[in-house]
């Protein structure tokens, strides 16, 4: 494998951690700010996809749809925490899982029962459309790089937010210890109702910034979400900076892997069950680094709760 | 009313066939709803009893499952080989996977049991001699001391019975005895177990394995009920509803389990036959159980 | 999309589509269970199957034979496991007389034996694995769509007819991915410059992408079926790989059209259908599809018409009667009905014998796309497999 394969490689692994840290990050801020799992955030990173592709469908606009479909989202999740996970912050994750399970069954449905079951389309936009060459015959389109820009940006404002502003520093404290920022007389109900806001638009922003390169299509949220919840406990659970750090490793490991791994095994074995065994160990390469993680360092890499 | 449930439950299991209960597609479902209850049993005991929430307890399933294919692959079908071999197999794996898994607490727990659930599942996968994606089918029932046995309805259906029962039983005795006892009192509080000189992680690695041996009895009832293994038997999925039927039932309460599982059959059943989009009424049903059934069907659960 | 209005007139009620009033007058109902994929990913494949086989009813005034029909529709949720169940239950407790369907192999592996045991007629329209068409063929099975080698292997000809001499080959790591390798390869000549197998549930292809404009292949090959399909072909057109020929097969049809657009114009298929062809049969069948349904049909949609029309050709020869299986099954053999392909005949494993073509995506004058015929690649072709089947 040539220097540049390897590097473009590297690049494709870039993006895609990027992405993961999109889901990601609204994943670890609920999750550690209000000790709640979501299983539900994939489905709203589904539904992200879908309104995207609606509105851009009525508007005929990619930068239309997107505001559209983030305001989609938020009313979305909004309306899901008072239906259902305000009922659920008292409870244990037992209950939390199995609940917002439930809302993954209605969801799935849901878009099937509105949208059909054939995959959607959501157009790359005229000014991102396009490709840079980055290696003889092989364009990197700009909507890629757009998809990185994004997740940096993203990223830098979350770790402004959360590090330099009050806001922030309540964050933070909720994660380390929640009992102690309620004593403290912060009205926890609306720190609570505003970490779930951003959680949910960032899930629905993740799902308009991949519905260009993915087919929007009931399930889309699931595999993302496993993919995701594997960032936020490998960065450990709570920690923004963790979950960058996590999803590009993710990000890295998986694309890489499957790159690489047929190449390697076949030192062992012969070509035909090598492409066969390295796509397979492949595909298991991320659950692999993640139970070695939580083996090592059993709270992540970058623990967050005290005690 | 509740405490006597179970039992009932079981004795109307028993003498369904006399019942009524008789056509084959009664026999199909009470199969499978007995080897779903095997399983949550199994899963129950492990989050009531020790207190860990697996969400790759289907895992330990397909394990017994396809110890049952491969042996019927290279002809082994005998079941007094097959069934001690498909339960020490999920034991096994349950032993490897959870010494490393016990280790961590709380939601890691959940996530690192998914984690070995899913190289499970893709291990499945890949199996190509075995069906990989595509399953494999049985070539026929498992045969006890050279007899097909299993091929006979009833004998199958008292048979699962006889299984989740004794199951049952020997699952409520040991967290009846000094081990349970224990069990309960690290999962309460796990600093004031080590300090009484008891190593909690001895037990719950005992406790996971025990789950496991059961859930790979459960496995090796499944394969040989749809004579039919594959890996979206394993996939996380189908850890979520051995997980929904526990809760359905009561976490902390056995019995519960086997309540949960049947009651699960019996809805999934019901609905499909209703419409297309049942999952739309079987979602809110599911949050609505979660939010208003906390202590779940068995009602509420003593200490 | 036209999700609501189709669901009120499916008649939610019971999961039956069952037929409307006039049917009620004589003969006991010739009951159906269809098995479509409806849930996750792949659910756009099994909607066009269910609504092809429902138009065909419609064609024949809800009857199949002369007899009522009522139809149990099963959704396999494409967990063979899931469809075991499923499928036991309409021949036990609602006492199918066909089990008909079925989209993806795995799912018709595991319900095989369950039905054909049962003595009941399996006629899977979309599903046709090698493994039932050699020494695994089977009284009770037909199937009106192909064996799945054999479009693959129409794919290897046309890229030996293009005079392509290196291509790459790419497909999902499962068996009938490995199928589709063989069968590709059973007729090209030339080099395969690299496999890639990736997994079922691949989201971005960037990687793999990567290594093809790496090895410079004269073509690529590459079965995709559904939602990997269509991450593929966007992905690999925004990648400016488009000048690379992209041979597939099920991978651009008009069930993944809709969200691949203008992404797949150009790309070519192999099928042994295509809306376009200009049989009269075949045009009636597009034209009220599409007037009732709002979308183009594809191969699982025209396959399982035949499917119907099938079924109702050999009842009209048994008079209706589904007692007597030998009878039956000779009605079934005789094929004695006008498929939207054209030539149609079975062989003597009860897998058709047909033409088979190269197409290719092309938008229509309504902006819609559709795949087209471009030439004939194989004519009357029987499966590599049916000389392998004793049929008992």
């Amino acid at each position: 494998m040539s220097g540049t394969l390897l590097l473009v490689q590297a690049l494709n692994g870039l993006q895609l951690g990027v992405l993961l840290f999109l889901v990601a990050a609204g994943l670890t801020l609920v999750f550690g700010v209000m000790d709640f799992i979501n299983l539900a955030h994939g489905v709203q990173y589904m539904l992200g996809a879908y309104l995207g592709a609606h509105f851009a469908a009525i508007m005929g606009s990619f930068w239309l749809a997107l505001p559209l479909a983030l305001l989609g989202s938020l009313a979305i999740g909004l309306l899901l925490e008072v239906l259902v996970f305000r009922h659920l912050y008292a409870r244990d994750h037992l209950a939390q899982v199995l609940a917002t399970f439930g809302v993954i069954l209605v969801l799935n449905q849901g878009v099937k029962a509105v949208w059909g079951t054939a995959p959607r389309e959501l157009p790359v936009p005229a000014l991102l459309d396009g490709g840079i060459t980055i290696m003889p015959g092989l364009q990197y389109p700009v909507f890629r790089i757009a998809i990185i820009a994004a997740g940096l940006a993203t990223a830098g404002l979350l770790w402004l937010v959360v590090e330099r502003t009050k806001v922030g520093m309540l964050i933070r404290a909720g994660a380390t210890n929640p009992r102690m920022v309620a004593a403290l007389g912060v009205d926890v109900r609306r720190l609570f109702t505003l970490v779930f806001a951003t959680g949910a638009m960032l899930a629905g922003f993740a799902g308009v910034m991949a519905a260009p390169i993915f087919s929007v299509e009931p399930g889309m949220g699931d595999t993302v979400l496993i993919l995701a919840f594997v960032v936020i406990v490998i960065g450990g659970i709570g920690s923004i900076r963790g979950a960058f750090i996590a999803a590009l490793l993710v990000g890295l490991i998986d694309t890489l892997g499957r790159s690489l791994m047929p190449d390697l095994m076949r030192l062992i074995l012969d070509a035909s069950s090598a492409r066969q065994a390295g796509a397979a160990i492949a595909s298991m390469l991320v659950y692999v680094a993640m139970a070695a993680v939580l083996a090592f360092r059993p709270a992540g890499l970058f623990p967050v709760r005290g005690g | 009313m509740m405490r006597w449930s179970p039992a009932l439950l079981l004795a109307l299991l028993a003498a369904a066939p006399w019942l009524g209960f008789s056509g084959s597609y009664e026999f199909t479902l009470m199969a499978r709803a007995m080897v779903l209850a095997l399983a949550a049993l199994s899963l129950g005991f492990l989050v009531g009893g020790a207190g860990l929430v697996s969400l790759g307890h289907a895992a330990m399933l397909g394990v017994g499952g396809y110890a049952v294919a491969i042996l019927d692959a290279h002809g082994v079908t005998e079941a007094l080989l097959v069934l001690p071999a498909a339960v020490a197999a999920a034991a096994l794996f349950a032993l490897l996977t959870g010494a490393i898994a016990i280790r961590t607490s709380g939601v890691h727990f959940i996530m690192i049991t998914l984690a070995f659930g899913q190289m499970a599942f893709f291990t499945a996968s890949s199996l190509a001699a075995y069906g990989g994606d595509d399953g494999y089918t049985l070539y026929a029932r498992t045969e006890i001391a050279g007899h097909r046995l299993l091929e006979n309805r009833l004998a199958f259906h008292y048979l699962c019975l006889a299984l989740l029962a004794g199951a049952w039983l020997l699952l409520r005795a040991i967290l009846a005895s000094r081990f349970g006892r224990v069990l309960r009192a690290t999962r309460e509080n796990a600093q004031r177990a080590e300090a009484m000189g008891f190593a909690p992680y001895a037990y719950r690695l005992a406790a996971y394995a025990i789950a496991g041996a059961v859930a790979g009895l459960a496995g090796f009832l499944m394969a040989n009920a749809t004579e039919f293994v594959a890996p979206s038997a394993i996939a996380w999925q189908r850890s979520g509803e051995l997980l929904f039927m526990v809760i359905l039932g009561g976490v902390g309460s056995l019995p519960g389990a086997i309540l949960g599982a049947a009651a699960f059959v019996v809805a999934e059943e019901q609905l499909a036959t209703l419409t297309e989009h049942w999952r739309l009424i079987f979602g809110p049903l599911l949050i609505l159980a979660v939010i208003f059934l906390p202590h779940g069907l068995a009602g509420r659960h003593r200490g | 999309m036209t999700g609501i209005g189709r669901r009120g007139l499916m008649g939610a009620s019971a999961g039956l589509l069952a037929a409307p009033m006039l049917a009620r007058a004589q003969g006991t109902p010739v009951k159906i269970g269809l098995v479509a994929v409806l849930t996750g990913p792949q659910a756009a494949l099994g909607t066009q199957l269910r609504d092809g086989f429902q138009q065909a009813l419609r064609h024949l005034d809800n009857r199949l034979g002369g007899r009522p029909v009522e139809v149990v529709l099963i959704d396999d949720e494409l967990r063979p496991e899931v469809a075991v169940t499923k499928v036991r239950a309409a021949i036990e407790r609602d006492r199918v007389d066909f089990v008909i369907g079925v989209v993806f192999s795995n799912i018709l592996a595991a319900v095989m034996r369950p039905v054909t045991e049962a003595n009941t007629f399996l006629i899977s329209t979309n599903a046709g694995p090698s493994t039932f068409a050699g020494r695994g063929c089977n009284p009770f099975f037909f199937t009106t769509s192909y064996n799945n080698d054999q479009v693959h292997s129409v794919m290897g000809q046309a890229a030996q007819d293009s005079n392509y001499r290196r291509v790459f080959v790419m497909t999902p790591n499962y068996q009938a991915g490995r199928d589709a390798v063989a069968g590709f390869k059973s007729r090209f000549r030339g080099e395969v410059v690299d496999e890639v197998f990736v997994p079922l549930n691949q989201l971005d292809f960037s990687a793999e992408l990567a290594k093809i404009a790496a090895a410079r292949p004269d073509a690529i090959f590459t079965f995709m079926p559904g939602g990997l399909g269509v991450n593929l072909v966007r992905q690999y057109r925004q990648a400016g790989l488009a000048n690379i020929p992209f041979l597939s097969t099920f991978t651009v049809d008009e069930a993944t059209l809709p969200a691949q657009g203008e992404a797949a114009l150009g790309f070519y298929s192999a099928a042994s259908w295509a809306p376009n062809m200009p049989i009269e049969a075949n045009q009636r069948f597009v034209r009220d599809f599409e007037a009732q349904f709002s979308y183009v049909p594809a191969t699982y949609a025209a396959q399982a018409y035949d499917g119907a029309m099938l079924v109702d050709s050999a009842l009209k020869r048994t008079g209706g009667s589904t007692a007597d299986k030998d009878a039956l099954r000779a009605a079934l053999r005789a094929a004695d009905f006008q498929s939207v392909r054209g030539n149609f005949r079975f062989g003597a494993n009860h897998y058709p014998v047909q033409d088979f073509w190269l197409c290719q995506v092309a938008r229509r004058p309504d902006g819609k796309f559709q795949t087209e015929t471009v030439r004939k690649v194989l004519e009357n072709s029987t499966d590599p497999y049916a000389a392998e089947c004793r049929m008992r």
